[in-house]
């Protein structure tokens, strides 16, 4: 059984390439670091990279496949983290158990990690399908993470139609890659445009930051080593307010106000 | 932002992408959410102001039904314009 505590919380989007896998390390990472056993469980079977995003591609033995036919321990297939021992990866099994595999066996590998930790992130994979549909019955809350882009938005809008279908809350948006000079020019979706779209309480809000590639670059999340970069920051944040902290949001793009943008803005062509 | 686009806004002849792109966003979850594509809704509407049409007389040209949505409840917006009610109500026009 799972301990009672333990909360399962899925990280989705539907489309792909907004900043699923980096948040779910990240947000791991962090709150590791404030003392919670964390478990982050790599659900996209298809395309698995959580395992490089957390710089442990070269320590997996054993993954969920062996952990569902019984044939490892559990304490054998978690990749425990090098630096921050209170994270624990559940590697993705072959992608060839997407033939096979059902909701109810993601629901089994969570609920058998959820036996050692406070929190358990599956990372999803994108889209809506089968694989979608495995991880999300294994959870018990979400978090969608989107960019200002239609695109994303508009996959993003399917998805919480989907969790809200099947019961799962709650449901809180991450706001992944913005760019605050765009925002104030009005050259991109707003923090309050996506808000007011999908309806979503925001969890966090992250700006378009450099140093997320840098960090993958070198399999150590942003998180790990103290990094005041904003996105860092942004992300340590999402895993306070995980916690119940009230923590404020800030909207760098309300700062940042070009000349063009205020002048816009006298003239009354700003809109809103 | 490119000069000319700069001058084009200024001058009230573009509207900001990031507008247009909650616009066009909200149009298209409308239709998303609703699981309606645009040649259903366009019988429906026909159907309406046919229904509508048999009680009142309403103004075609001007006569309006959409898809709006707002805090993920999608609703159905019909703004007809009546010109005037049809004398004698349905009987009159069915005959």
């Amino acid at each position: 059984m799972a301990s009672a505590s333990a909360r399962i919380i899925l990280i989705c989007s539907g489309k792909g390439g907004v900043g699923k896998t980096t948040l779910t390390a990240n947000l791991g990472i962090a709150l590791a670091q404030l003392g919670e056993r964390t478990v982050v469980l790599d659900a996209d079977f298809g395309l698995r990279n959580l395992d490089l995003l957390l710089g442990l591609e070269n320590r997996i033995i054993y993954t969920a496949q062996e952990l569902l036919a019984g044939s490892c321990r559990l304490e054998q297939a978690l990749v425990k983290h090098k630096q921050e021992p209170n994270l624990a990866l559940m590697p993705a099994g072959n992608p060839r158990m997407l033939e096979w595999l059902t909701p109810d066996d993601m629901k089994t590998v969570a609920n058998l990690v959820a036996e050692r930790a406070d929190y358990v992130l599956i990372d999803c994979p994108a889209g809506v399908e089968q694989g979608f549909k495995n991880a999300a019955a294994a959870c018990h809350e979400a978090i969608v993470i989107t960019t200002p882009e239609m695109s994303a938005v508009r996959d993003a809008d399917r998805v919480i139609g989907l969790l809200n279908s099947q019961g799962i809350k709650p449901v809180q948006l991450v706001l992944n890659r913005v760019r605050p000079k765009m925002v104030a020019n009005q050259e991109m979706l707003s923090v309050e445009d996506v808000t007011e779209i999908l309806a979503l309480p925001l969890l966090g809000l992250v700006v378009e930051d450099e140093q997320v590639i840098v960090s993958t670059n070198r399999g150590e999340p942003l998180t790990l080593n103290g990094n005041g970069s904003p996105a860092a920051r942004a992300y340590r944040n999402v895993a306070r307010r995980l916690r119940g902290e009230e923590v404020p949001l800030h909207d760098p793009s309300r700062e940042r106000r070009g000349l063009r943008a205020r002048l816009l803005n006298k003239l009354g062509l700003a809109g809103n | 932002m490119p000069v000319l686009d700069f001058l084009q806004r200024l001058l009230g002849r573009q509207k900001p992408s990031g507008t247009l792109a909650k616009e066009r966003l909200q149009l298209v979850l409308a239709h998303d959410r609703s699981d309606l594509n645009p040649e259903l809704l366009e019988r429906m509407r026909r159907e309406i102001l046919e229904v509508v049409q048999k009680y009142v007389e309403i103004d075609l040209d001007e006569g309006d039904v959409s898809l709006e949505t707002e805090d993920r409840v999608t609703a159905l917006v019909a703004n007809l314009p009546i010109k005037r009610a049809r004398p004698g109500g349905v009987e009159a026009a069915a005959g």
